[in-house]
């Protein structure tokens, strides 16, 4: 086990002209271990997501990340082109709305196949059967990978997302909201297969979600944001269960009990 | 041989913000240890602490005084301000868990999840398998609920695998909440049978037990938590 | 005063025709990338090669010979309507066959004929971005082109096989050219795509409604986009040219009669015509060459 974090976030802060999207953020992400940030709508947590993965400039403050020859490097010293590949390569994002993330008019095992190929995977025979190793992974019928997803549920969408960010073996990979339009039968099955995975392949992951069981069942870690500060931090069971800030309190009571 | 775990002038309270910040202190000045081979059960009423004690040693409960200091692969750390990735480090490594509910992550058979804590481990999946099953056989759970997700067993069944989960890994530092609760004769007297041999292995063992009969089988001395009563401090 | 006289030489006014070879300059410059320019409205509508004119206009001088082609003829409406035009504006020389021409217009065809140092082939084009159907935003596509972020147009052929066991695309088949940029070829068909391969000639590209020029230089590099299990192949046809009998040529379907009839002819015109000048004979030659 390597004693070096895979994520180093240091003082991160967004401004919207006068108004606060994140304020002041530092946390480190380490190998295999997975980040709940939680908060209300308007909390600051999506913002902080894009600020981490690349997709929005923060007004100040640094991220590094450490590639996979050991050294860190600071995300936005690196070049568009850097990034970008990273993106598509060593990371992965899962979108809140699966349509973000999948190309609606291309078939499934295309959606798979793509990163392979934008890193230079030029034998049809092989992308076809990461393909369908993939779509087996995260229960897609095999004699589905030519249909496009157009014509899947949303679920399985979600599922088809995943499969096409994991199939280059990412190691860190960000999710907002990552069951968030999905019915509940269908949500449990997802966060199921998402626990599994991330297991299985060792994967770290920061998600975003505004659902406390989200956060249970995926996360070894939580942040609680408000009004784009961070108002609690620490391990998921012990923030759930011994929350201490007023504002972690008011989630944990709010939960509906079943 | 090493002391596995110190506790040492450990207080808590709850500060309830929504009910206009009251604060309610639960323990004060706990301090005690656990050797190495031998169960150490706290005693005292309903209310009185025991599970946050117990909660406080695993992590799952912050700590607002003093400290807990467990032998950790050959370290002495203070858990009591340890980072979450040394608390998860602990877990995985040194103190085992049985908690008086099973908390059952859906579409996970039984078997998976009761040999989940070895895999994390780093043992090879089928070993896992093999010995959770044995485990599951021990404590009479039906081979037909291997393969079922526990949401939907009885309180008694889920126990069970709650109980097999926490003893399926050689943790040095074993805690049980009220694992004997939902279970019959029958069963109760093979969970003692499985707290004695976890004895004879070395293991130091902490646990809550309402059952007298239980009790007495296993624990080798009482802690009581009245000792570490807030007001008794107080006055 | 003369017809001609009413017009700046070849119809563009010089600081057009200047922006316009700065365009090309730059575009040979930097094999396949496409470069914008200012397109001027035409007397003629978009669709009709209005960036093929315009770049043409802007090489052509009083001493160059006009071929224009159309599909590989040089008789259809588009041909004959822009090698007038250029007569009318230029007063050049026009002609048909391909060894005789400086600049060559066409839509949708590259000679049969190997072309050669010095001639200019000139193309219309009307879509010129290879990624704009699977990436619809421009800001992207241009992106992709500068990062040469290609995986993408992969997924198209990677479509092409799973839905018809093969590459299915014939025509506007992607080629990467000089080994960096990715190039949409215009609609011709991928027959034609080894002949830009090192060829001798310069190859011009001109799409008028989306602003864009871009070339091959002469003896530069066009690769065709595969997989490593299923290579690029050109079409082939069961049947030599029923005209001239020619093989290695590209064919046009000629429905005969309302019976079933057809026949197979060479697309290229001037190639046709060419053989059988020559003596060479399809099995229809008699009966086509009668009627």
């Amino acid at each position: 086990m390597t004693d070096e974090p895979l994520l180093r976030v240091r003082s991160i802060s967004k401004f919207y002209g006068n108004r606060i999207g994140c304020s002041d953020i530092s946390f480190d992400l380490w190998p295999g271990e997975v980040l709940a940030v939680v908060g209300e709508s308007g909390s600051g947590k999506t913002t902080l997501l894009n600020c981490l993965s690349t997709r929005l400039l923060p007004t100040s403050g640094t991220v590094s990340y450490r590639m996979r020859d050991g050294a860190f490097h600071d995300l936005y010293r690196m070049s568009e082109a850097e990034r970008r590949f990273l993106m598509r390569t060593d990371w992965g994002f899962v979108h809140q709305n699966p349509a973000d993330g999948l190309r609606m008019t291309v078939s499934a095992g295309a959606n798979v196949g793509e990163r392979l190929m934008a890193v230079g995977d030029r034998h049809y025979g092989q992308i076809r059967a990461a393909a369908t190793d993939w779509l087996g992974r995260v229960e897609i019928a095999e004699d589905r990978i030519d249909d496009q997803p157009r014509a899947f549920s949303g679920g399985m969408r979600q599922r088809l997302q995943i499969a096409r960010n994991l199939v280059t073996g990412p190691r860190l990979v960000f999710m907002d909201e990552p069951t968030g339009g999905l019915d509940v039968s269908v949500q449990a099955r997802l966060l199921d297969l998402l626990r599994g995975l991330v297991h299985e392949l060792g994967l770290s992951a920061i998600v975003v979600t505004h659902d406390l069981a989200v956060a249970r069942l995926l996360s070894h870690r939580m942040i609680v944001m408000k009004d784009g500060h961070v108002v609690e931090s620490g391990l998921t069971d012990r923030v759930l269960d011994d929350p201490q800030a007023p504002y972690t309190q008011l989630l944990v009571s709010s939960i509906l009990q079943v | 041989m090493a002391t596995p775990l110190v506790v040492s002038e450990v207080a808590k309270s709850f500060t309830m913000h929504l009910q206009g910040g009251i604060r309610l202190p639960v323990v004060s000045g706990a301090s005690f240890s656990l050797a190495a081979g031998a169960c150490a059960v706290l005693g005292g009423p309903s209310g009185a602490g025991k599970s946050s004690i117990l909660k406080m040693i695993y992590g799952s409960y912050a700590v607002d005084f003093g400290q807990i200091i467990v032998t950790h692969n050959d370290n002495l750390v203070d858990l009591a301000a340890a980072d979450p990735r040394t608390v998860i480090a602990i877990r995985r490594d040194t103190i085992g868990y049985v908690s008086q509910f099973l908390r059952a992550v859906p579409r996970v058979p039984a078997r998976d999840v009761v040999a989940e804590p070895l895999v994390a481990r780093g043992e090879a999946a089928a070993t896992a398998r093999g010995r959770a099953e044995a485990l599951l056989a021990r404590l009479n759970l039906p081979e037909r609920l291997w393969d079922l997700p526990p949401a939907t067993f009885s309180g008694g069944e889920q126990q069970r695998v709650n109980i097999a989960r926490g003893f399926i890994t050689d943790h040095p530092i074993l805690l049980l909440d009220e694992p004997t609760a939902s279970l019959d004769k029958a069963n109760r007297e093979i969970v003692t049978a499985m707290i004695a041999e976890k004895k004879e292995a070395g293991v130091a063992l902490l646990g809550i037990f309402h059952d007298q009969e239980v009790r007495d089988a296993v624990a080798d001395r009482i802690i009581d938590v009245t000792d570490f009563a807030p007001d008794r401090h107080a006055a | 005063m003369t017809e001609i006289a009413q017009y700046n030489f070849a119809y563009l006014d010089e600081q057009t025709k200047r922006m316009i070879r700065r365009a090309i300059l730059k575009a040979i410059a930097i094999p396949g990338y496409q470069v914008p320019f200012a397109s001027r409205e035409m007397p003629m509508p978009y669709g009709w090669g209005t960036g093929g004119v315009q770049v043409t206009a802007s090489v052509i001088g009083p001493d160059d010979v006009l071929k224009v082609i159309d599909q590989g003829a040089d008789d259809t409406t588009n041909a004959v309507s822009i090698r007038a035009f250029f007569q009318k504006v230029a007063n050049v020389a026009v002609t048909t066959h391909t060894g005789d021409a400086t600049i060559i217009q066409t839509r949708h065809r590259i000679p049969e004929e190997r072309l050669k140092a010095g001639q200019v082939l000139v193309y219309q084009v009307p879509i010129p971005e290879p990624l704009r159907f699977l990436e619809p935003r421009e800001t992207e596509t241009r992106k992709m082109h500068a990062l040469e972020e290609y995986g993408l147009m992969h997924v198209k052929l990677y479509e092409d096989i799973a839905q018809h066991g093969h590459i299915a695309t014939t025509f506007a088949y992607p080629v990467k050219v000089e080994g960096r940029y990715v190039m949409d070829p215009s609609p011709t068909p991928k027959f034609d795509n080894p002949k830009m391969h090192m060829s001798a000639a310069l190859q011009l590209f001109g799409a008028g409604r989306e602003k864009r020029i871009y070339a091959i230089p002469p003896h530069t590099r066009v690769e065709s986009l595969d997989f490593e299990d299923h290579p690029f192949e050109v079409q082939r046809f069961a049947d030599p040219c029923a005209l001239c009998g020619g093989t290695d040529v590209y064919l046009d379907e000629v429905i005969l009669d309302d019976r079933g009839g057809r026949m197979f002819v060479c697309s290229d015109t001037d190639h046709c015509e060419g053989r059988r000048a020559e003596g060479h004979r399809g099995h229809l030659a008699g009966e086509a060459v009668g009627a």
